[in-house]
C-alpha cells in the first residue's frame, strides 16, 4: 500500500472537503503537501458528525451550506492526484452519504480517482464486510479506528481486517484540540503493536509542534485535523499560505 | 435512479448479517457507531442479558413498576368518544396516567437499574419532548445518579415546563443550538458526551433507536404496555380488537404496545407519524411518507434525507415526533406488511385534543393526540362490533403553552 511513513511522526493532514469551498480546499491540500505531508485525509461533510468535536463540526456546516458532495469530494481526490502521485489519499467519512451513493460505485469511482484509503468513523469491523469486499475488489485500503476502550479481542479484529496503517484514536472523545495527550495512547499503541506489524498512525488532539514531536517516539505516524481546520476558519483568503507554514511548523520539530 | 441505489444498499448489508444476528431486524438495526463505544455497547448488551435472566432484577423492576411509576395502567372504554364516530368501540390504554406523564418511565427504570449492576453513577440522555428527559431525572433522583440531558434549544422553548421539571429533579440540562436545535442535535450531543466519558457513564436512550441492544431492550422495557392491553382487552371484551393505534417518534411506545399483538395476524397494526404542515422535506417528519433506509445516530433504517444522505430537517408541532429516522423494528414491520404507517398533520393533532378533552376528559399529549387523529378518520368506517385499542402514550400538560398558542379557545 502507497503509505509512506519514512519520517517518524510522518504527518497525516486532515482537512474538511468544501470548506470553505472546493477550490480552496484544493490549494490548502496541495500547500499542506508541498509542506511535507505524508498523508491527506480528504474529509467528508456530513450533517450529523456526532464523533466531531466543535471545529469540524463548524466546517462541516460551512461546507454543507453550498452542498458540497461525495461526489465533488473525489473529483477533488482525483485533482489531487493528478498533482501528486506520492502523496497518501484517504476519503474520510461517516457511513450515510457512502451508502447513499452506494458501496460498490463508491469504491470503483474512488479507485479510478486515485484513492488509497477509506476510513469510515461509524463503520466497525462487525459491520464492515459488506464494504471490506468491495474495498479488496478495488484495492482500497480499509482504515480502521482503534480505541482506548477497545478490548484486546476488538484490536485483534481491527488488525485482521485493516490495511494500509491502523489510527489509534488517543483517547475517549470527539476530535478536537486539548492542552495535554493522555497516556491511553502510548499504551494503546503498546497493546496495538500485539496485533498488527502495519504502521500505526496516532490522531485526536494533537495540535501543537511538541505533541506532534512526541507521537514519534512510539507510533510511525500522527493526524493532525481540527488544528488545521480551525487555521482554515482564523484565515479567510490566505488558506493555503497559513496551513503550509503551520504544516513546516510542525515538521520542523525534530523529534 | 436513487431509490434503485438505495435498496441495493441493504441487500449488501443483508447478505453477511443472517436474521439471526442480535440487533438486527430483517436487514435494518445493527451497530453504526465510532469504536469508542463499541466496549461500552458490548457491556450493555451482556449485562441486560444477564438482568434478563436474574430474578432479582425481574423482582425489583416489576416492584417499582407497580409501586412507584403505577402499573398497570388502565384501558379505558371511551364512551364518549365512541359514541360520536359512530363505529367502532375505542378503548384507551392510559400509559398518561403513569408517574412523569407518558410511558417512558417503563424504560428509564428499567435501564437505571442495569447502571446500578455496571457500576455507574454518571447518566446522560436526550429528550426532545422533555417527556424522557423528565422520566431521566426522576430515575436519577430515585437511585442518586448524577443526571445531563441534552436538549435541543427548540425544544426547551416549547416544552419549557418540562425544562423546569427535570432541573426541580436535580439535573443538568443542557441546550443544544446546531441543526434544526430539536431531538435529533439532541442526540448527536448526548453521543459526543458518550464518547468522551463512556467509561463512566451511561447513554440511558429514550427510545428504540441508536445502535444494538437499544432498539430491542427498550423495546423489552415497553412490552408491558402490550401485554397488560391484551389482557385487559380480552378480559373486557373476551376478544382481540381489529386495530391498534399508536403514534410512532422514534417509535417506542408504538412497539411496546404492537409487540405482544405482532403474532395475532389479525390485529392491525398502525402507527402514525407526524404529518407536520406539509409534505415537502423539511415539513413533517413522515419517514415512511418521505424517507429511504439509510444509517444514522447508530441504526439502518427509513431515514428523511437528500440524495447525497445528508439528514433533512423535519417539522411536527409536537416534538417527541420531531426525528428524521425510526426505530428499525418498525422498517421491519412495514416492509413485511405487518404493521401500516400514517401521517397525521399538526392541524388535526390539534383537533384530536379538544376532541378527546371535550369527550372524555383525557387532555393528551401532542404526540398521542396523532393517535387520535387517527382513530378519528378511522372509527367512523368500522363496524359497532369492532374494537379499536390507542395507545394514550402521554398527557398534555407539558403542552398547554403550544396548545394556547394554536387553539382559539374562548374566555
Amino acid at each position: 500500500m502507497p503509505f509512506h511513513f519514512e519520517r517518524k511522526p510522518s504527518l497525516v493532514a486532515y482537512v474538511t472537503s468544501g470548506d470553505p469551498d472546493l477550490a480552496t480546499t484544493r490549494e490548502v491540500i496541495l500547500a499542506a503537501i508541498a509542506a511535507g505531508s505524508s498523508v491527506i485525509e480528504l474529509g467528508v461533510p456530513f450533517s450529523d458528525p456526532l464523533a466531531d468535536g466543535p471545529v469540524i463540526q463548524r466546517a462541516s456546516e460551512r461546507a454543507l451550506k453550498h452542498g458540497t458532495s461525495l461526489d465533488q469530494v473525489l473529483k477533488l481526490a482525483a485533482e489531487i492526484r493528478e498533482q501528486s502521485q506520492s502523496v497518501g489519499l484517504i476519503i474520510f467519512t461517516y457511513l450515510n452519504p457512502m451508502l447513499q451513493m452506494g458501496l460498490e460505485k463508491f469504491c470503483k469511482i474512488a479507485r479510478l480517482a486515485g484513492v488509497d484509503g477509506v476510513l469510515v468513523t461509524d463503520l466497525p469491523v462487525e459491520e464492515a464486510a459488506p464494504y471490506l469486499a468491495e474495498m479488496r475488489k478495488n484495492e482500497l485500503a480499509p482504515i480502521f479506528l482503534a480505541a482506548p476502550t477497545s478490548t484486546d479481542d476488538r484490536l485483534k479484529r481491527i488488525a485482521k481486517v485493516s490495511s494500509g496503517f491502523v489510527y489509534a484514536v488517543s483517547r475517549t472523545g470527539v476530535t478536537g484540540a486539548r492542552k495535554q495527550l493522555p497516556e491511553d495512547a502510548q499504551t494503546l499503541v503498546r497493546r496495538l503493536r500485539k496485533y498488527t506489524k502495519l504502521p500505526i498512525a496516532v490522531g485526536f488532539g494533537i495540535s501543537t509542534p511538541d505533541q506532534f514531536a512526541a507521537v514519534g517516539g512510539y507510533a510511525d505516524a500522527a493526524v493532525v485535523g481540527s488544528a488545521i481546520v480551525d487555521i482554515i476558519e482564523r484565515s479567510p483568503g490566505k488558506e493555503a499560505q497559513s496551513v503550509g507554514e503551520f504544516v513546516k511548523r510542525l515538521l520542523a520539530n525534530k523529534p | 435512479m436513487a431509490t434503485a441505489k438505495i435498496t441495493s444498499a441493504p441487500n449488501k448489508h443483508s447478505s453477511t448479517a443472517p436474521k439471526s444476528v442480535p440487533g438486527r431486524f430483517g436487514v435494518y438495526g445493527g451497530r453504526y457507531v465510532p469504536e469508542t463505544l463499541m466496549a461500552a455497547l458490548e457491556e450493555l448488551e451482556c449485562e441486560y442479558d444477564k438482568a434478563k435472566r436474574d430474578p432479582k432484577y425481574q423482582k425489583r423492576l416489576d416492584l417499582l413498576l407497580r409501586t412507584y411509576a403505577g402499573r398497570p395502567t388502565p384501558l379505558f372504554f371511551a364512551r364518549r368518544l365512541t359514541e360520536k364516530l359512530g363505529g367502532a368501540k375505542i378503548y384507551l390504554k392510559r400509559e398518561d396516567l403513569l408517574h412523569t406523564g407518558a410511558h417512558k418511565i417503563n424504560n428509564c427504570l428499567g435501564q437505571a437499574l442495569l447502571v446500578e449492576r455496571m457500576g455507574k453513577h454518571r447518566v446522560i440522555a436526550e429528550t426532545g419532548a422533555g417527556q424522557h428527559g423528565v422520566a431521566t431525572a426522576t430515575v436519577c433522583a430515585l437511585l442518586g445518579f448524577e443526571c445531563v440531558v441534552y436538549m435541543g434549544t427548540e425544544d426547551m422553548r416549547r416544552q419549557e415546563l418540562n425544562v423546569f421539571r427535570m432541573r426541580l429533579l436535580g439535573t443538568e440540562v443542557r441546550g443544544v443550538d446546531s441543526g434544526s436545535r430539536t431531538l435529533k442535535d439532541a442526540i448527536n450531543e448526548a453521543m459526543r458526551d458518550w464518547v468522551t466519558n463512556v467509561r463512566t457513564t451511561h447513554y440511558l436512550l429514550g427510545s428504540v433507536l441508536g445502535a444494538h441492544p437499544y432498539p430491542t431492550m427498550v423495546r423489552d422495557f415497553h412490552r408491558v404496555i402490550g401485554r397488560e392491553a391484551r389482557a385487559q382487552i380480552l378480559k373486557a371484551e373476551g376478544k382481540l380488537p381489529t386495530a391498534i393505534i399508536a403514534c410512532v417518534g422514534g417509535g417506542s411506545n408504538s412497539i411496546g404496545i404492537f409487540y405482544d399483538f405482532i403474532k395475532d395476524k389479525k390485529v392491525q397494526l398502525i402507527g402514525v407519524e407526524a404529518g407536520g404542515r406539509g409534505d415537502q422535506l423539511g415539513d413533517h417528519a413522515a419517514r415512511f411518507r418521505g424517507g429511504s433506509p439509510g444509517v444514522l445516530q447508530g441504526t439502518y433504517s427509513y431515514v428523511l434525507q437528500d440524495r447525497a444522505g445528508q439528514i433533512a430537517t423535519t417539522h411536527s408541532v409536537s416534538a417527541g415526533l420531531d426525528y428524521p429516522s425510526i426505530g428499525p423494528e418498525h422498517a421491519m414491520l412495514k416492509d413485511l406488511g405487518r404493521a401500516e404507517y400514517i401521517p397525521a398533520s399538526d392541524q388535526e393533532a390539534l383537533e384530536a385534543t379538544t376532541l378527546l378533552a371535550r369527550t372524555e376528559g383525557i387532555i393528551p399529549a401532542l404526540e398521542s393526540a396523532h393517535a387520535v387523529a387517527e382513530v378519528t378518520k378511522r372509527a367512523p368506517k368500522m363496524k359497532k362490533s369492532e374494537i379499536v385499542l390507542v395507545n394514550v402514550s402521554g398527557r398534555g400538560d407539558k403542552d398547554i403553552g403550544i396548545m394556547r398558542e394554536h387553539l382559539k379557545i374562548e374566555g
